[in-house]
């Protein structure tokens, strides 16, 4: 009997680890399509870059770090394939909804032209 | 004299206070809402502490002019959780200065993705006294008479309340727009007493700019509040109604400045009640506390 509940609940945990997997795997295809093919109005513009870079500073540094590689924990990676592989309207969409369950707030109070900023921000730390 | 003084003074804290912030570090600073009554759907960001001082200055009829004090210390317990802290006290003129109590409240995040309309709740305890004149919300028939009495008076009087709220809030198109629905009740014997406030709020200028003194950094808006009476009276006569214009300045060193007017509409309400804000945010502030310990 008690070999049958720890098969159980070994299968529970395997269907749970999966379902995270799976989740974490199709972070961007949440995105509604109208949202995922919006381009940023200020890619490239060094100004917009510089602006992202204070906002990232203030905001985003003491969970990600100041150098964008996170904490090890709870605040990953901003320089992974997940983030190159995005939309700059994937980014932009996932800075309005945050990620709440997970402890990353949402950036719908900013206004929209800075989270354009920050994503132009983010597209330049990668290289 | 009092007057030359007064003005000599207030002029010298304003050099200081220009003084030092044009010499402060520049961090963007999140774009709180300049509103004093009225929630919006913002919470504190996970670990961060924010602490501000929220200033009411106002003279009812019939009483003698006064400065209320609320001491704030917001925390972010998770990106969905914001509890905070209210230490209030009060000085009247010709009269005393006294602690008036404390409220805790904590604001949920209902829904965890972001919508047209977000819904938050707010839950609140208070252990305040009757002399409490912060108004930070306005319910029930809540008027200036009860802001006149004397210190000696109001402060026999023992509040312990329970407080809900609905907060509902959008931002579209770098606007925000928030509606609170308010149910108060005194934990002691009083019925559910009813209020609202309102509040619309955009910054000047959308693009962030390293600067201090532009309007990148101003955050206008307007809100209005007032009370619904109780479940005994469900109506709006004799009960206090605001509308008061708001403006936000995001400082360096990650420190906020809001200025409210408010005007009352109704002969309930204080004829104008000036409000002043100042915040300053600690990021980190919950890990650096957890290090500390260790």
């Amino acid at each position: 009997m008690k070999r049958r509940i720890s098969v159980a609940l070994g299968c529970l945990s395997l269907v749970f680890a999966l379902a995270a997997g799976g989740a974490r795997a199709s972070h961007w295809q949440n995105v509604p399509e109208k949202d995922h093919a919006r381009a940023n109005p200020m890619a490239g513009n060094p100004r917009a870059v510089a602006g992202g870079a204070a906002i990232y500073k203030g905001h985003c540094s003491h969970c990600h770090g100041a150098d964008a590689m996170g904490n090890g924990k709870k605040a990953p990676s901003l320089k992974t394939e997940s983030i190159r592989s995005a939309t700059d309207g994937d980014l932009e969409w996932f800075l309005r909804q945050g990620d709440l369950r997970h402890g990353m707030p949402s950036w719908s109070s900013l206004p929209q032209a800075q989270r354009w900023q920050l994503v132009a921000y983010l597209r330049s730390i990668q290289q | 004299m009092y007057r030359v003084l007064f003005s000599r003074a207030s002029r010298f804290v304003a050099l200081m206070a220009l003084l030092l912030v044009s010499t402060l570090p520049h961090f963007a600073h999140a774009q709180d809402k300049p509103y004093f009554v009225t929630y919006s759907q913002d919470l504190e960001e996970p670990g961060n502490l924010e602490i501000e001082s929220k200033t009411a200055l106002a003279q009812p009829n019939g009483g003698n002019r006064y400065g209320a004090y609320a001491a704030e210390f917001e925390y972010g317990a998770k990106a969905w959780w914001t509890t905070e802290l209210y230490l209030d006290g009060q000085t009247t003129a010709n009269e005393s200065t006294i602690p008036t109590g404390f409220r805790w409240e904590n604001r949920f995040r209902i829904l965890m993705q972001e919508h047209l309309i977000n819904p938050v709740l707010y839950v609140e305890f208070e252990n305040i006294s009757g002399a409490d004149k912060t108004m930070l919300e306005v319910v029930g028939h809540d008027g200036q008479s009860d802001l006149a009495s004397t210190n000696a008076e109001a402060r026999e009087e023992h509040e312990h309340e329970g407080e809900l709220k609905l907060i509902l809030s959008s931002n579209v198109h770098d606007w925000n727009i928030s509606e609170n629905f308010i149910a108060e009740k005194n934990l002691g014997h009083d019925p559910w007493e009813f209020g609202y406030a309102v509040a619309a709020s955009r910054p000047l200028a959308t693009m962030y700019r390293d600067c201090t003194f532009c309007v990148q950094k101003l955050t206008a808006g307007v809100e209005a509040y007032g009370g619904l009476g109780d479940v005994w009276a469900l109506t709006m006569r004799d009960t206090s109604h605001y509308i008061a214009p708001v403006v936000g300045w995001d400082l360096p060193g990650r420190s906020r400045l809001t200025f409210s007017p408010g005007f009352g509409l109704t002969d309930t309400s204080l004829d104008r009640v000036y409000r002043v804000g100042f915040a300053v945010e600690i990021p980190g502030f919950g890990r650096q506390l957890q290090e500390g310990i260790r």
